[in-house]
């Protein structure tokens, strides 16, 4: 997810003491609007984000966290052990020829990472190494090694959960698993649960699947182009989202799904000539990442805070445990659904283990954090929130000074890839809204096109307002999602591996076999 | 044993008369066995948004429903003689490598196909499904201009 928690307090905060002399004169519509938001969803914000007390800690990192390792241990190390056999599942090496022309592995996995691929690994990231140091790098990598074996449970169930229907479509997700799956084992409460996670699922695809990214690309583009209101970046891409999801327009959805992975590549593709350009600072810099991680080389919080801010982003991220993705990992065509699950381990990896780990090295080798003369300790800015940077950036505009730094011309490739980014994740969200709203209404074009109409004029309101409570509360949807998803699949996880166990004796006994090609 | 003939269509002229040259073999070969095939042109690889995969089962079916109707029947209506059996097949993957199996699979002794007949920049750089074809097939190949 492409959240920007930290950066949008920050810059909520500077608002909020600029804007207090004025305060007390008359608020406008849109600040009462907004305070009105505020207070009405400022305790369910609070308490999801709450920090474990004496700590600034959030004890929702620490749920996923948590999670991921007990998933990990639960599936004795599934991520390292298939993952030779996820590639091979992607590469269609198991796939059956006669069902071609249907959803492949690789199709619902590059599905699943247009989702989460964005804002978060390149923006997220700077926030991260800005505030925790090098050493937070250390954290994101094992959170994101860790949150493989969420994903391989929630998308595991997914699929095996999914609705089928006599024309061939499919809904998956958590809320069908959770329904179906607890009334399997006998439990009560899985429609409950199911009917909180969709509501959460609603408000955070709204959120920061929708607004958040509509109000960071506006702020890409007004970067680039001068300043100009918001809501004309909204009404555009409204416009084509609106197209594109409500008018079926093909062409324009092709456009992305193929210049989203273009982007993607491109950028590790940069990432890595930097690097290699700087070869001889790579064995420094993964020195740098170790020895911050235990010591934080003198970050505000030292070894804890780069703990949290690496986890935070990791979480952040690559959704492991939101239960977003085993909605779209639904829709492939196989007859084991487990195979998915392995398949959808490598997205943590690819998103975070890669990706933000690219991000990470090209900002701490481009030397944009700032050290002591000495070179054994980091300088904190004049606010001592944060590592001291050239130019003082932080965020996208950190990332994008470091690239920018080897490759004068990247921060403009940067910024469309930032818009296309946050373009491809509402599309992405604005299907996993939907299921969640047909689950809960029922499904017919009439009804999905409420919830597509409604999903288009956020995308206007979240252009136009700097709406600092919405998106933190739309935020607190999405991790609220996490707690009920995790809490369903400690229950339905023995499910999981009992799948696993046959699974894996077939593929032994050679009843599941590779197909000639 | 029937001799057997694969005969690779594409829903336009050149396919008709691939299919009018099969014709003529199998006559001259007497105990012949034509198989009709339309293949959708599909990777495996391709990238799609979540709610394109959701619809894609239904779409596929909606495909093979249209390719048989629209090129496949058609062909197979005017095909039927003595000693001869006919039947049509619809596909989805890769043009060449698709024909190639269906040919192998059913052990044909021949694969037909018409020339491409439009060259595109696309074609020139990449290559047309027919002359994929021709460089990789494992069964002798007609190509029909």
């Amino acid at each position: 997810m492409k959240t920007l928690q930290t950066g949008a307090l920050a810059a909520l905060a500077s608002v909020g003491m600029t804007g207090a002399a004025f305060a007390q004169e008359a608020m406008t519509l849109d600040q009462k609007v907004n305070q009105a938001f505020a207070d009405a969803t400022g305790p369910f914000v609070s308490l999801i984000f709450a920090p474990f007390p004496g700590t600034s800690f959030p004890w929702i990192v620490m749920w996923l966290v948590i999670a991921a390792t007990v998933f990990t241990f639960y599936f004795a190390f599934v991520q390292f052990r298939f993952f030779g056999h996820a590639i091979a599942l992607v590469s269609g090496k198991y796939s059956d020829p006669n069902d071609a022309g249907e959803v492949s592995h690789f199709q619902a996995l590059t599905t699943a990472l247009s989702g989460t691929v964005g804002l978060g690994n390149i923006a997220g990231v700077a926030v991260a190494i800005g505030i925790g140091g090098p050493g937070a790098t250390f954290w994101m990598i094992l959170a994101g090694l860790l949150g493989m074996a969420s994903k391989f449970t929630e998308c595991t169930l997914g699929v095996k959960y999914r609705n089928e229907y006599p024309d061939g479509t499919v809904s998956g997700g958590p809320m069908y698993y959770m329904s179906k799956g607890f009334a399997q084992l006998g439990l009560p409460g899985g429609k409950i649960l199911a009917f909180m996670f969709s509501i959460f699922c609603i408000l955070g695809a709204l959120g920061g699947g929708n607004m958040f990214q509509a109000n960071q690309a506006h702020a890409q583009i007004s970067g680039i182009v001068g300043d100009y209101p918001g809501w004309i970046t909204g009404i555009i891409f409204a416009a084509v989202v609106f197209a594109v999801i409500v008018g079926g327009i093909k062409s324009i959805a092709n456009v992305t799904e193929k210049v989203v992975p273009f982007m993607g590549i491109l950028y590790v593709g940069a990432a890595i000539v930097i690097l290699a350009m700087n070869a001889d600072k790579i064995g420094w810099a993964f020195g740098q990442i170790f020895e911050g991680a235990f010591t934080g080389l003198g970050v505000a919080g030292g070894m804890v805070g780069a703990l949290i801010q690496g986890f935070k982003r990791a979480a952040f991220s690559n959704e492991a445990g939101v239960g977003s993705a085993a909605i779209a990992h639904s829709a492939v065509k196989t007859k084991e659904p487990i195979t998915e699950g392995f398949v959808s381990l490598l997205e943590p990896l690819i998103d975070t283990v890669v990706i933000c780990t690219m991000t990470a090295l090209v900002i701490i080798i481009t030397g944009q954090l700032v050290m002591n003369d000495a070179g054994t300790a980091f300088v904190l800015n004049e606010a001592g929130t944060a590592i001291k940077t050239i130019g003082d950036t932080s965020g996208v505009s950190l990332t994008s000074a470091a690239f920018g730094a080897s490759i004068s011309w990247f921060p403009y490739v940067l910024a469309i890839a930032v818009v296309l980014f946050a373009f491809s994740t509402m599309i992405s969200w604005s299907y996993y809204g939907l299921k969640a709203w047909t689950y809960l209404v029922g499904e017919g074009h009439k009804r999905e096109l409420v919830f597509k109409v409604i999903f288009c004029i956020f995308i206007v309101i979240g252009a136009a307002a700097s709406l600092g409570p919405v998106i933190d509360f739309s935020d607190a949807a999405i991790f609220a999602m996490a707690v009920v998803n995790i809490f369903a699949l400690y229950f339905l996880m023995k499910l999981v591996r009992e799948e696993l166990a046959s699974y894996s004796a077939r593929l032994k006994s050679g009843e599941i076999r590779r197909y000639e090609h | 044993m029937k001799a057997k003939i694969v005969v690779g269509l594409d829903g336009h002229d050149s396919g008709e008369r691939a299919l009018a040259f099969a014709k003529k073999q199998a006559e001259m070969i007497g105990e012949c066995e034509l198989i009709v095939l339309y293949v959708v042109e599909w990777s495996p690889f391709s990238f799609q948004t979540a709610e394109e995969n959701a619809q894609r089962s239904k779409r596929r079916g909606e495909e093979v429903a249209m390719a048989k109707e629209r090129v496949i029947d058609p062909a197979i209506a005017g095909l039927e003689g003595p000693g001869m059996t006919v039947s049509g097949l619809v596909k989805h993957g890769d043009v060449a490598d698709t024909i190639n199996r269906v040919a192998k699979e059913h052990k044909a002794s021949q694969i037909v196909v018409g020339r491409a007949s439009d060259g595109g920049l696309a074609r020139r750089i990449f290559g047309s499904a027919t002359s994929n074809l021709v460089m990789g097939a494992d069964v002798p190949v007609t190509v029909v201009a």
